[in-house]
């Protein structure tokens, strides 16, 4: 599904290029689980960003789904980002003034979809992550886990095939930490492919695969039993 | 996305923010309400002034003796300056297409009768007067006709001057003194008004040779003359200004006056009047859309990270530019439309105030007042709109 190829992300700082990523390739399958890890710095946003279609690579291709989108322009990507792209934030990126619903739906208005079939599908989403009772509620009436709930509800919606999470559980304490890793891991199970950015070793160890980044490589690629022994660098 | 969608969504953000967005706003509602009230204090003034000149009819010509553009002193010089006389206006009178000419002297006076008395404006005229002036006469008859060098000791009276002598009681008959002449009152004249300071229903109207003999003067005031239809006025202009030039011996000593020409100027006056008030007003509406271009700069501000969002599940950078250039519209749209209420209410409230001031709304200004505010609001909102869309959805989604 996902394919980089020596995909180099540099930015010019007082004339001096500053490397974010150099010569990263990785290839990740159809309903895969992964988890980045690494210390700050180490490129991890900058992956996650350009897997979802939010940065160009400076060097290399990138291939969506077979498409080298590291040539596609700004409404091409905007539109692939709509389909097949789900971002859940660690900060939640609830606008305020909306309702859940209307929050979960947002995607849709941009998408054009008529307001009824909005209504029936955000308040679907909602259901299936537990806040049939919250539809009307705005952000800052409901608990930081129903937040990363809705967040959730919100990046399902145009049913996408990626779901890029940046340290979901960042915001929240163990225990609706772990309640929106179950989910999310539910989603996972129904085939959709996922990939986390956590600084959590809990959270990174539940994954199939573990990429551990530092200055810009992919200086570990940790699967398989390896997963349960010994720990997690960075993470 | 949908415009209904599109609406509502900017229309959320405006409402998300009431306090700050109606602010905003009042400065586009003054500035309308500003143009509405002005443009329809200059055209109710405009209207009324015309409306005081067309009530003497609109094909007359003036003649007055002098003429403004020579710089002669005549005497000292030894230019001589020829009288406007009574045999220079029945001249006029013989010229084709001539249907009325009015002689006029005038004079102040003092009026008695019946042992009451008051100093008033004396006009001499004749007996065409009504027809040329759109005078009407109340009761009684006008002055007779005939030779303009017949003195008959007849007057009419102005009503207010009949009222003020005579009370509720009949005056045809009775004898008055005039600027101690005697007359005979042969009819009372319909109220007309004022006319630059001069009453007119405060008044008394004798023959112009009466008039020239009791205030002992040896030239007329002015002569009006007035023609059959406003195609003629060129020809009969000229007609008249041989005439005369040949009457006082080569020289143009007076001056000509065309009502149609007199109304143009006048109607041009107003309506630069009315323009420069508009574009006073005009400068509160470029405060207001500062005021707007201000607030939405704030608000994609604030909004960064609701932008990085918008932009991360799909959005177009086109459709974030409409958001914003919708929401500007729509506070302007609100505004101005407030802002017709406004100018409405201060019409209606000045009206009551002030009953003499005269207003007159167009509808045309109301349009107007509405299409700018909704052209002020897309200019106001093109600069933030553009600021939003060179957002970096990477930086815009870290920035809070």
């Amino acid at each position: 599904m996902i394919e980089l190829q020596h995909i180099v992300k540099s930015y010019e700082v007082g004339g001096q290029p500053i490397y974010a990523l150099r010569d990263t390739s990785e290839s990740i399958q159809t309903g895969e689980y992964v988890a980045i890890v690494g210390p700050s710095g180490s490129g991890k946003s900058t992956l996650l960003n350009i897997i979802g279609c939010l940065l160009r690579p400076s060097e290399g291709s990138y291939l969506f789904n077979d498409e080298d989108v590291s040539q596609l322009d700004d409404q091409a990507l905007s539109q692939l980002r709509q389909h097949q792209i789900g971002f859940i934030f660690q900060s939640f990126h609830l606008v305020p003034r909306l309702t859940a619903l209307g929050n979960v739906a947002l995607p849709m208005v941009f998408a054009g979809i008529p307001a009824s079939e909005r209504q029936r599908r955000a308040q679907e989403a909602l259901g299936s992550v537990g806040l049939a009772d919250r539809v009307h509620h705005r952000p800052n009436q409901l608990s930081v886990g129903q937040r990363q709930r809705v967040v959730i509800a919100r990046a399902i919606i145009m049913q996408p095939s990626l779901l890029l999470a940046d340290e979901p559980t960042g915001n929240l304490d163990t225990h609706s930490g772990q309640q929106i890793m179950e989910l999310l891991e539910s989603l996972n199970a129904k085939g959709l492919t996922m990939i986390v950015v956590t600084h959590d070793s809990h959270v990174a160890r539940r994954a199939n695969r573990v990429l551990v980044l530092g200055d810009g490589n992919i200086v570990k690629r940790i699967q398989g039993k390896d997963m349960s022994s010994g720990s997690l660098p960075f993470a | 996305m949908l415009f209904m969608d599109l609406i509502q969504f900017a229309g959320g953000a405006v409402w998300a923010h009431r306090l700050r967005s109606i602010l905003s706003l009042i400065g586009i509602a003054i500035g309308v309400g500003a143009v509405i009230l002005l443009t329809a204090i200059g055209e109710g003034t405009r209207y009324f002034v015309l409306a005081q000149f067309t009530q003497f009819g609109t094909n007359i010509l003036a003649i007055n003796p002098g003429k403004t553009k020579t710089l002669g002193i005549p005497g000292i010089l030894g230019g001589t300056t020829h009288k406007l006389t009574l045999e220079d206006a029945d001249a006029v009178s013989r010229i084709p297409g001539v249907e009325a000419v009015v002689p006029m002297a005038m004079g102040m006076g003092r009026v008695e009768a019946e042992g009451r008395g008051r100093s008033v404006n004396v006009f001499g005229v004749t007996a065409d007067m009504p027809a040329v002036w759109r005078f009407t006469i109340g009761q009684g008859e006008f002055l007779p006709g005939g030779d303009l060098n017949r003195a008959t000791a007849v007057a009419v009276l102005g009503p207010k001057m009949k009222r003020e002598l005579f009370g509720d009681q009949n005056p045809l008959g009775e004898i008055i003194r005039v600027a101690g002449y005697r007359f005979r009152v042969i009819g009372v004249m319909e109220p007309k008004g004022q006319i630059l300071g001069f009453d007119l229903d405060d008044a008394v109207y004798v023959p112009v040779a009466n008039a020239m003999r009791m205030f002992n003067l040896d030239e007329l005031m002015e002569i009006d003359v007035a023609y059959q239809s406003a195609k003629m006025v060129d020809r009969v202009l000229e007609a008249v200004r041989k005439i005369l030039i040949d009457r006082h011996h080569g020289t143009e000593d007076f001056s000509i006056t065309t009502q149609a020409a007199m109304l143009e100027s006048l109607d041009e006056i107003m309506g630069i009047v009315t323009l420069a008030a508009a574009g006073i007003a005009a400068i509160s509406l470029v405060v207001g859309a500062l005021g707007i271009v201000t607030m939405m700069w704030i608000s994609v501000g604030e909004r960064v990270s609701e932008i990085g969002l918008l932009r991360a599940m799909g959005a177009q950078p086109r459709q974030i530019f409409l958001i914003f250039i919708v929401e500007s519209v729509l506070l302007s749209v609100l505004g101005g439309a407030f802002g017709v209420f406004l100018g409405l209410v201060g019409a209606f409230a000045l009206t009551l105030v002030l009953p003499d001031l005269p207003i007159f709304v167009n509808e045309l200004y109301l349009m107007l007042g509405l299409l700018v505010a909704i052209a002020t609001g897309l200019l106001s909102g093109v600069a933030p709109a553009r600021r939003a869309i060179h957002i970096d959805p990477v930086e815009a989604l870290h920035s809070d």
